[in-house]
């Protein structure tokens, strides 16, 4: 999952920076990611993983680094089966 | 100026200490405008009655009012002066930064003890030449050596910054951060200096004084907040900046309807047993200024029940509430002026009738392009596309 993830910010150029610079935990916030981009990224998992972030989970934690994602992401699928 | 020292049980109520401040800034205001002057009588006595530093924790010797009572002093100031409470409503935004981030920092702890025995006045350096008014990027970057910190800002736009006793600055973190990589900085007086880029003559507002200044600062490292800006940003500035503004809009609109309604009034007690013609647009204006004032209330509820949780107040659906309390009150408060000027006809176009509206109208003007509604609706609609609206009455 979380190599899915990096390769989602490296193809839609989420950061300025090469994610293979990142830590799993590296704050993206930090590496430059800006509300604009991490909506953009939001819906780019979205539609990757075919699933729906529920209001509850669109704040900055979620979406502070890979880990937090893979974390919101792992949630999300398993409610789903 | 020697402020009198009395402890927090002397004073007065605030909105009563406002109410006297407010009557030298209404005394003032024709010349504060007319001469687009600073406002020095009405922010010494905002001094003098010890309201520069009333959203201060107790524990730092403030009063630790909330915003909702701030955003209702700024409305009785508004109803006054609308630079002189745009000058206060900027000045307490900067504050709430600091009650919000800066507890935990010995060095900001400190500085708010200050800044209640000094009543200083904050002002704030975010716009930037390059950058305008994208609060969430910078081009200038603070440096960091050897526990001091150097910092150069092409500041465009600072708001009585030759008046003020302190800056907040935004800036990146480091000269090798990416420009979204932000850190705020309080600069002192005689931690920096000010070379004068742009002037002030504007339509209206005139007396915030908001002219663009080179700055070149230098302090303590421990003068540069802990928490990122983009955290500052998301959880005190944005809700402070849009619901005092809002308040302070709502207070300029407020005295617009007391002139129309006192307009109409005169009308009526010369033609008794007939209605005036003007009653029916001051009922019309007034369920405006109705709506106007629930949009401030209803944002100040939803950013105090958000405050009992960092999530929810960094959560995308907070933000888009907030974007849109700013759209919705400049654009409610610019057409409740307006309507108030076609109720009193041409003794309110005039600039020396007791009914003249010309200062609220222009001042009412820069709502909004103070962070330009255009800018702040494409960041809600980028928002949108994830995050849908809350339909429940209460939450
Ligand atoms: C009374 C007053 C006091 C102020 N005091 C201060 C102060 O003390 N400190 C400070 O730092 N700043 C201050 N400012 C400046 C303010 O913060 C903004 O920088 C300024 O209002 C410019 O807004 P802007 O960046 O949206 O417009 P600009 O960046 O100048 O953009 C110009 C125009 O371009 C359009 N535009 C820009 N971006 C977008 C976008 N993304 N989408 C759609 N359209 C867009 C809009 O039509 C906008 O009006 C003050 C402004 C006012 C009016």
């Amino acid at each position: 999952m979380r190599d899915r993830i990096r390769k989602l910010i490296a193809e839609r150029k989420v950061i300025a920076v090469d994610v293979d610079s990142l830590s799993d935990s590296a704050d993206l916030y930090e590496a430059g990611l800006s509300s604009f981009a991490s909506i953009q990224f939001m819906l780019a998992l979205e539609d990757a993983f075919d699933v729906e972030f529920p209001e509850r989970m669109l704040t900055r934690k979620t979406f502070a680094s890979i880990e937090a994602i893979d974390r919101s992401l792992s949630e999300l699928l398993t409610e789903r089966v | 100026m020697a402020l009198p020292s009395r402890t927090i049980e002397e004073l007065r109520a605030p909105a009563e200490r406002m109410r006297a401040v407010a009557e030298i800034a209404a005394r003032h205001s024709a010349d504060v405008d007319r001469e687009g002057r600073f406002p020095r009588e009405a922010i010494d006595a905002l001094k003098a009655e010890r309201l520069m530093a009333v959203m201060i924790p107790t524990r730092f010797g403030g009063e630790g009012l909330g915003l909702l009572e701030v955003a209702e002093l700024c409305t009785i100031l508004g109803q006054a002066c609308g630079s002189t409470a745009m000058v206060y409503a900027m000045h307490q935004i900067k504050a709430s930064s600091l009650v919000s981030h800066g507890g935990e920092s010995p060095w900001h702890a400190g500085f708010m003890r200050e800044m209640v025995a000094e009543q200083y006045l904050l002002a704030s350096a975010t716009t930037e030449g390059g950058i305008g008014g994208d609060l969430r990027n910078s081009l200038c970057a603070v440096e960091v050596k050897d526990g001091r910190f150097t910092l150069e800002k092409d500041a465009t736009v600072i708001s009585y910054g030759l008046y003020a006793d302190a800056i907040l600055v935004t800036c990146r973190r480091a000269p090798d951060a990416q420009s979204s990589d932000q850190s705020m900085v309080v600069v002192k007086q005689g931690d920096y200096s000010l070379a004068k880029t742009t002037g002030w003559d504007t339509l209206g507002m005139r007396g915030t004084c908001s002219e663009g200044f080179r700055l070149v600062s230098s302090g303590d490292a421990a003068q540069i907040f802990p928490q990122p800006f983009s955290e500052i940003a998301a959880q005190s500035m944005l809700s402070a900046s849009h619901i005092l503004w809002g308040a302070v809009w709502f207070g300029i609109a407020a005295d617009a309807v007391a002139r129309a309604q006192a307009y109409v009034r005169a009308a009526a007690r010369k033609q008794p047993g007939s209605v005036p013609p003007g009653a029916l647009r001051l009922a019309e204006v007034v369920a405006m200024l109705q709506d106007m004032k629930a949009s401030v209330v209803a944002g100040v509820v939803r950013y105090e029940a958000a405050l009992k949780s960092p999530d929810e107040l960094s959560s995308i659906g907070f933000a888009v509430e907030m974007n849109n309390l700013k759209v919705t009150t400049s654009q409610r408060g610019a057409q409740i002026v307006t309507h108030a000027m076609l109720i009193t006809g041409l003794s309110g176009y005039k600039n020396d009738t007791p009914f003249s509206v010309g200062r609220h109208l222009r001042d009412i003007t820069s709502a909004a392009i103070m962070i330009s509604n255009d800018r702040i609706l494409s960041n809600t609609s980028n928002l949108l596309l994830v995050s849908r609206f809350d339909t429940s009455l209460v939450n």
